[in-house]
């Protein structure tokens, strides 16, 4: 099918984005790599009034950079080009390990990392990996910025908590630091296909404790994360390790039914892929020198 | 620039290295802008929802869904199209030359898609592992072949370009 027909804004500057959202609100959705909103369009599930094409933006970064502790993605940073980053391969691992579960790689070329955050997909990856790794992202309008934490993003399937005059600017990932090891593991039925679960781990250590934490996604309205008991380094690779990621996995996962899986079966994934993520990431952070 | 609903705007495009100028609608797709407006229809369209892969072209060089971008936003982008492999003389390109002897297609559908994105990795494909290759081409979806003879053509393109290069021709 095609998209219902809409009015079409091609602005310059950050600021003419800003002006647009103010005058147009929630009637104008923001445009960049389209890859999630241009699919919805054309089977009508969204006719948006207004879209704000960033695609003509002057002067907008097409790289991550560095910058405060943080390696920070501007609104036109392509998923791939965060892919190729020799930036985020060294400072946010997690991130580069993630990339290739997102899409195939021709939606990478177009897709951009800030769109599938403000994008709010429950069942996407970076959602989740924002979370897990507490970075942030930077709202902007005409009022000025604001940063907002990735456990305060998303209120739900396909919802942020920008106001209707704010749209995002950036998305902040915490450079990793050499206590912490990280994994991703996800199942998908069919490679690029939104998994059926999947979590995104960070492990931290202190001497011989260790401490991880998993964000999973695919698992509830929004991505969920959830924090292990302190584990003693010997339990990473007994069944204490699996106790404790079937405790959490049992109490704190609301997954639901539906024609792709079972509660049952997404549960039993959560737990398997809690578990090897978990192993993954602690013995990541211990490798680092951590303990 | 604003464009209201049902009103036209002049856009650039350089298709297989041949400039266009065409009058398009904001909600139109570059798919069928490439198929309707400029009359290249090897670009094919299946799902329209980016999942099947049959209407990638490259967008700037880089492998792209033509359904999910919108025509506006490419204004100014060079795209190649299946109808740029051959050569002007019709020399099949190495990769349909090779798509052709190791069957990778049946009906042929899907091809195009197939096409532009293996353009971008048959180079590399001698060294890639089996399951490099496959993800590679994941995002592209055939009905008819069971992807043995895709993979095998891919696999094979380059030594074809090599052979070609051999005889001088």
């Amino acid at each position: 099918m095609k998209p219902a027909p809409f009015t079409y804004h091609r602005p310059e500057t950050r600021s003419e984005v800003d002006a647009l959202k103010a005058e147009l609100g929630p009637e104008a959705k923001i445009l960049a790599g389209g890859q999630s909103l241009i699919p919805i369009m054309n089977m009508r599930l969204s006719s948006p009034a207004n879209l704000i094409d960033l695609n003509h933006l002057r002067d907008e970064l097409a790289e991550p950079v560095l910058d405060d502790g943080h390696v920070a993605l501007g609104p036109l940073v392509r998923q791939s080009a965060a892919e190729r980053s020799a930036l985020v391969t060294d400072r946010v691992p997690l991130l580069a390990e993630t990339m290739e579960f997102v899409a195939h790689p021709a939606i990478r070329n177009r897709g951009t990392v800030v769109g599938s955050i403000a994008h709010a997909d429950p069942a996407a990856e970076l959602p989740a990996v924002l979370a897990v790794l507490r970075g942030e992202v930077v709202a902007r309008s005409t009022a000025g910025r604001r940063t907002i934490a990735a456990g305060d993003c998303f209120m739900g399937p396909l919802e942020n908590s920008l106001e209707d005059n704010e749209w995002l600017e950036e998305a902040r990932w915490p450079v990793a630091r050499d206590d912490q090891g990280f994994a991703f593991e996800e199942f998908a039925r069919r490679s690029g296909d939104y998994a059926l679960c999947g979590v995104a781990a960070r492990a931290e250590c202190a001497g011989s404790t260790t401490t991880v934490a998993l964000g999973y996604l695919g698992m509830g309205d929004v991505p969920v994360c959830l924090e292990l008991e302190p584990l003693d380094v010997d339990a990473i690779d007994s069944s204490a390790i699996e106790d404790a990621v079937a405790e959490v996995v049992e109490h704190q996962l609301d997954p639901g039914d539906d024609i792709h899986a079972t509660v049952a079966f997404r549960t039993h994934l959560a737990r398997r892929l809690g578990v090897t993520a978990a192993r993954r990431a602690a013995a990541n952070a211990h490798a680092q020198g951590g303990s | 620039m604003a464009l209201q609903p049902g009103e036209s705007t002049r856009i650039e495009l350089t298709v297989n290295s041949v400039a266009h100028q065409v009058d398009v609608e904001a909600r139109w797709l570059l798919s069928d802008v490439l198929r309707h407006s400029i009359g290249l229809t090897g670009t094919h369209v299946g799902c329209e929802h980016g999942v099947c892969g049959c209407c990638t072209v490259l967008i700037d060089g880089e492998p792209a869904r033509s359904c999910l971008t919108f025509a506006v936003q490419a204004d100014g982008a060079a795209i190649t199209t299946v109808e740029g492999l051959a050569g002007p003389d019709g020399e099949l390109h190495p990769l349909q030359e090779s798509f052709k002897t190791h069957h990778g297609l049946q009906c042929g559908y899907c091809t195009p898609g197939f096409l532009m994105t293996a353009l971008s990795v048959y180079e590399q494909a001698p060294e890639m592992s089996d399951d490099e290759l496959r993800r590679a081409i994941s995002g592209q979806l055939c009905r008819c072949t069971g992807y043995a003879g895709i993979l095998k053509a891919i696999r094979s393109a380059a030594g074809i370009e090599g052979a070609r290069e051999g005889d001088g021709s």
